[in-house]
């Protein structure tokens, strides 16, 4: 590869968003009015919370604590999930994945238990608390689910908490969160949606490239399809970059505040130029087998509709959507900005190694596409 | 010495033969006619010489890299002007010049100032600034020109660079291709104009299905099939106009 050529090509690709008006919209506009459109239409709205996930820590040596949680599961608006490790479930509510974290202690079964034998005598009672810990960015979890638990609570241990009880629910640890809006869900998603686009521009610019004999002009210029592909690479990679800033300043002009701080906002900007990366390889798998500019438009839209609506702000079963790399970047933004998970938590460095890996496989295959079906 | 050296150069495709058994010389410094009717086989020839289009068999060789094995060394020094005019659409003329120099590894500087020879060269002045998109189809062609010259290759493949020109246009393109014979480079020009060829080319050769049929400076040939000029000599040769009016 050659530093000259490669530049040369970047600023040419650079030149053609700016001055082709459909790029322009495509790459540029679309994203910035999306935002601002949906930061008007949802900057108001709370966001949708049907059911609550709960994580439960098991800890207690009796029966009673299955019970507890056996009685929790068959209430609709709550979504039980067990844990052994305290410390996975707290980094599953910080990241957004759960809304609330029940502790039952290992004494609980014999603190219910001394309570059924002596419900009167105070004394004999061994006393033991269930510590709650809620998402506070959900103001519909922290309100709803303390009530639900203790409702429950009573039901199965027969705790009279009017009466007094060995049995209390400490008080909820909120968990530092924003109000968080409609539009405030959708924010994360946006910025993968705007890179996903980038696929029907590359596949455009290199199919009407080759109808047009530019490709087979330059092939007979010392220049590589390494230089090509680099090109391309590199540019799209700056045009990722300005579409990353220009949904950060949308979005904040719209009133969304991203938690996460630097480390968040470099976070964001490495998960979506590495999907970038992705975009480039899957554009030119468009370009290797669309006849012309106008097939690898529709082509482009069998990768460009999956990716959107499956990994960003549509809302899709998470099983379907892990499937694509969208889902990853939407996934760890959320946690980065609506929950302020710290980008060195686990399941953030996951989400980015996941995106790496298959935007590494998906640009190997484009290009490997490419240079065998490609270029004539 | 011999700037382009082909023996027995045949290229297929599936049932058709482009370019039948050719073997032609080209001395170094040589301004060489290429005649022929469409479907001759000219550009094929042209792109084969090029490293575009892989021979069936046979060999050919440009100032001594082989067209097969040498593409690298093979497009530093070669220039081509394609028939159909390759650019691009939103980069203004200048821009489209300039990037194909820095594709050659033109250095910059250098660049600027070739850049702007050429364009005052092939008359493009001010409209060199506005996008190429934008250009009539004359004003593409010498574009294209430029674009192909301006590393100032050792040897030009000019494949039909005067078509749709307008008559101040071709002449200004003439004097191009006069100047890279002055200064010693080797051009070969494909022309359906007679006329043009026969001004130009230190010799000529007439291809037709593919098989080169005459061979000669454009006197000899004259003088060989007692015509007038080498529209003559072609219908002589095959019975056919090299260019069909409409």
């Amino acid at each position: 590869m050659n530093a000259r050529r490669v530049s040369a090509l970047v600023v040419k690709e650079l030149k053609r968003t700016i001055r082709e008006p459909a790029n322009l919209f495509m790459v540029i506009v679309f994203p910035l009015i999306l935002t601002l459109a949906f930061g008007a239409s949802f900057g108001a709205i709370g966001g949708n919370e049907f059911k609550y996930n709960v994580a439960v820590v098991n800890r207690d040596i009796g029966p009673y604590g299955a019970v507890l949680i056996s009685a929790l599961t068959r209430i609709e608006v709550l979504s039980i999930q067990n844990y052994t490790d305290p410390s996975a479930a707290q980094s599953d509510l910080q990241q957004g994945r759960v809304k609330a974290i029940l502790d039952i202690p290992p004494d609980f079964t014999t603190s219910v238990l001394t309570y059924n034998q002596s419900p009167t005598s105070p004394s004999k009672w061994h006393n033991t608390t269930l510590s709650l810990s809620i998402d506070n960015g959900s103001m519909v979890a922290s309100a709803a689910i303390p009530p639900i638990i203790q409702q429950t609570l009573s039901a199965i241990t027969q705790v009279n908490a009017k009466a007094g009880t060995s049995i209390t629910i400490g008080t909820p640890t909120l968990v530092d969160t924003q109000k968080i809006s409609q539009f405030a869900y959708m924010v994360p998603g946006l910025f993968g949606y705007a890179a996903v686009f980038l696929i029907m521009t590359v596949a455009q610019a290199l199919t009407t490239e080759r109808e047009q004999g530019i490709l087979r002009r330059i092939s007979v210029t010392p220049t590589t399809v390494g230089d090509i592909f680099a090109g391309h690479i590199v540019s799209n990679l700056i045009l990722g970059s300005v579409q990353v800033a220009m949904v950060f300043a949308a979005s904040y002009v719209m009133g969304f505040r991203p938690l996460g701080g630097v480390a968040g906002i470099i976070m964001a900007f490495a998960m979506v130029l590495t999907l970038t990366i992705s975009s480039v390889g899957l554009g030119l798998i468009t370009a290797a087998f669309a006849r012309n500019s106008g097939a690898a438009t529709g082509i482009s839209f069998v990768f460009i509709l999956p990716l959107m609506f499956l990994g960003t702000f549509v809302p899709a079963p998470e099983s379907i959507s892990r499937l694509v790399p969208t889902w990853y970047v939407t996934d760890a933004l959320t946690s980065i900005f609506l929950r302020g998970a710290p980008v060195t938590s686990q399941a953030i460095i996951n989400d980015l190694l996941t995106v790496v890996a298959a935007s590494a496989a998906i640009i190997i295959t484009g290009i490997v596409a490419f240079r065998r079906f490609g270029k004539s | 010495m011999y700037s382009i050296d082909i023996q027995g150069l045949t290229k297929r495709f599936e049932d058709k033969t482009a370019v039948d058994e050719l073997t032609l010389t080209i001395n170094a410094g040589e301004l060489f006619g290429l005649l022929g009717p469409n479907g001759a086989g000219k550009t094929v020839t042209i792109k084969t010489l090029c490293g575009i289009l892989k021979p069936t068999s046979g060999t050919a060789n440009v100032n001594g890299f082989d067209v097969i094995k040498d593409t690298e060394e093979l497009h530093k020094i070669i220039g081509l002007c394609p028939q159909e005019p390759a650019y691009y659409s939103y980069l203004t003329g200048r821009e489209n010049i300039e990037i194909f120099g820095a594709f050659q590894g033109v250095p910059t500087k250098v660049l600027k100032e070739r850049t702007t020879q050429l364009i005052d060269a092939v008359g493009l002045g001010a409209d060199a600034d506005r996008r190429a998109g934008k250009y009539s189809g004359g004003m593409i062609r010498r574009v294209s020109l430029a674009m192909a010259l301006i590393h100032d290759p050792a040897v030009a493949f000019l494949d039909e660079p005067t078509v749709a020109m307008d008559p101040q246009s071709r002449h200004a393109t003439w004097d191009i291709i006069r100047d890279l014979k002055k200064r010693g480079k080797t051009v070969i020009l494909t022309s359906h104009y007679i006329e043009e060829v026969e001004a130009l080319a230190d010799r000529v050769g007439i291809i037709d299905h593919g098989k080169l049929i005459a061979l000669g400076t454009p006197a000899e040939l004259k003088q060989k099939h007692g015509a007038a000029n080498l529209e003559e000599v072609f219908i002589t040769m095959t019975g056919r106009k090299i260019r069909e009016e409409s």
